[in-house]
């Protein structure tokens, strides 16, 4: 196998049990806010698409690179600003009143 | 690795890492609303310096830089609007459809680096085309999977289960396609044309997995695809060589993991008996009402108001049939009325409460319920027998004491043990059944009273009575 395989899967599975440790202390009443935090934090798919559109050199490549772009532009953008949304309504009473 | 590389590389590091300090802030209320703006700090800086790489790499084509900037702007505005505009209700709809898109644009990495590779794909090593097929199906089957779900939970697709004739024996053929496909696309016989195959067999696959499984196993569903987009978007890491990518999509795929074993354990049902599909009733409990076993003590909202009025502890339980009464301010509305006659007032919340995991929470923050008050089924299950009255309000199976007996469709499952408090009012609009399809046995304990109406009259009603002793 090659070093720079053996690297990436040395992230990924490091990367999977760091998820596992700081996921796992998060508390039922914020489950939702985490899954469409998480959700937004994939976005980072559009930093691949990034990457292809600078290897794209056909017409085909184009439309893939429109289309792709379009998809994680939508769910990075949504994505985080739909978890705001969410976490600014998680109050305590004190602020309720103010 | 000249200067440039490496600047960008350990860049790159910084934004993993916001990524995984915004998950750690939200592992509590108080700070998770900072987490998110740290994990999206880290996400813009992650994009600008990726414009950077791309100026500073200086061969694109001017097609490429349009169909990139019209996409992301179009994409971006279409999904802020939907972010801006969703109610929370609906919020299981929407993440799925995030979901599906992520999914979507993760496969189509795959497919657009093997077009760009298009002459020389025999000369690709093994683990970016092993990758790319992975990528593809994962991606794939996400897409499409998702979208069928929160077809489901918006109403657009039936919600209950639809079952394909020999749906399974479809599924092992398109299983088998794919693989010959896969098979003949490593050997480097194929090209392009046997990805677009793959990539298609994925798409229905995932219809076909999705269809089957029932409006109340959604929860689960939605946990499991999140963690299939991130384990997508680690793989298009793979094909492009991204460690940014690798790392948050491992982090998304932990996370989502993590969601479906919680949410399946709260159901008490296998995520393979799930996956296999077939189970449970559409949307929220309409099943015909079944004739009551044993009989049932009813009571008036009148003398429902004044015996929460003269409590000292009292705990609400909400359930699905609340938010689909769309009756949270109602509910909210009273826990007030009642704190401030000095009745202490707490909600306990089951894991299931929702169409996804902790929907319920969102709504009754939405409704101005202080967090500190929503409590999850560890923190109140000690508090039930010191508890003067339980309010349950559209929650069925969750509250169901048969579960502790081994012998019946809920036995095992985790409950909420509101038959231990010194008594409890069930309001609902007739007996039906849950999504187990069993008799619920609480309500016909002596302790139990039950009020029959749709839960927004009874609550207002209850609010009325309630207002009426504090004049």
């Amino acid at each position: 196998m090659n070093p720079l395989l053996l690297a990436d899967i040395t992230v990924f599975v490091l990367g999977l049990l760091v998820g596992f440790e700081v996921i796992s202390k998060v508390p039922a009443t914020l489950h939702t806010p985490l899954m469409s935090g998480a959700n937004a934090i994939h976005g980072v798919v559009l930093v691949g698409v990034m990457l292809l559109a600078a290897t794209a050199t056909t017409v085909t490549g184009y439309v893939v690179v429109f289309v792709a772009a379009a998809f994680a532009a939508m769910n990075v953008a949504g994505g985080y600003v739909v978890t705001d949304r969410m976490l600014a309504m998680f109050r305590t009473r004190q602020e309720n009143r103010q | 690795m000249n200067a440039f590389d490496s600047t960008v590389h350990l860049i790159y590091l910084a934004c993993a890492a916001s990524f995984v300090v915004g998950l750690h802030l939200m592992n509590a209320p108080a700070t998770a609303r900072r987490g998110n703006q740290v994990s999206a700090t880290g996400m813009t800086v992650a994009v600008l310096t990726t414009v950077a790489v791309l100026v500073h790499g200086g061969h694109l084509a001017a097609w490429a830089v349009a169909a990139l900037a019209a996409g992301t702007a179009g994409g971006a505005v279409a999904g802020l609007l939907a972010a801006r505009r969703v109610q929370m209700t609906a919020m299981p709809q929407l993440v799925s459809l995030f979901n599906a898109v992520g999914g979507g644009a993760a496969a189509l990495i795959a497919l657009g680096d093997a077009v760009a590779h298009a002459g020389d794909l025999d000369r690709l090593p093994l683990q970016t085309t092993t990758t790319t097929v992975l990528d593809l199906v994962i991606g794939g089957v996400t897409l499409s999977g998702s979208l069928v779900a929160s077809g489901k939970l918006a109403g657009r697709v039936p919600g209950r289960p639809i079952i394909v004739p020999g749906g399974r024996w479809i599924n092992i053929l398109l299983g088998l396609t794919a693989a010959g496909l896969a098979g003949w696309f490593l050997t480097g016989g194929a090209g392009i044309a046997a990805l677009v195959g793959i990539g298609v067999l994925a798409l229905a696959a995932g219809v076909l997995l999705t269809l089957p499984i029932g409006g109340a196993d959604m929860p689960v569903v939605i946990s499991l695809l999140n963690a299939c987009t991130g384990t997508a978007v680690a793989m298009a890491g793979f094909v492009l060589g991204s460690d940014v990518l690798i790392i948050a999509g491992a982090l998304v795929g932990a996370a989502g993991a993590i969601l479906t074993k919680l949410m399946a354990d709260a159901m008490n049902r296998s995520i393979t008996a799930i996956v296999a599909g077939g189970y449970g009733t559409g949307d929220e409990v309409a099943v015909a009402a079944a004739g009551p076993a044993a009989p049932v003590r009813r009571v008036t909202a009148e003398d429902a108001a004044l015996q929460l009025s003269y409590a000292r502890k009292v705990v609400i339980v909400p359930g699905y049939g609340l938010a689909a009464a769309q009756a949270q301010y109602e509910v909210a509305a009273l826990a007030r009325a009642l704190s401030e006659r000095g009745v202490d007032v707490s909600y306990g919340i089951h894991p299931v409460a929702g169409r996804m995991p902790g929907h319920m929470n969102v709504l009754l923050a939405e409704a101005d319920v202080p967090y500190p008050l929503l409590k999850d089924l560890d923190e109140i299950n000690p508090e039930f027998p010191g508890t003067d009255v339980v309010l349950v309000v559209g929650a069925n199976d969750v509250t169901n004491p048969a579960a502790r007996r081994p012998g019946n469709p809920v036995s095992g499952m985790p409950i909420l043990d509101v038959d231990k408090a010194r008594s409890v009012i069930v309001i609902k609009r007739s007996l039906g059944h849950g999504y187990a399809g069993i008799d619920n046995e609480l309500y016909s304990l002596p302790v139990t009273a039950m009020l029959f109406a749709d839960a927004r009259q009874g609550l207002g009603a209850i609010l009325a009575g309630v207002r009426e002793y504090a004049a």
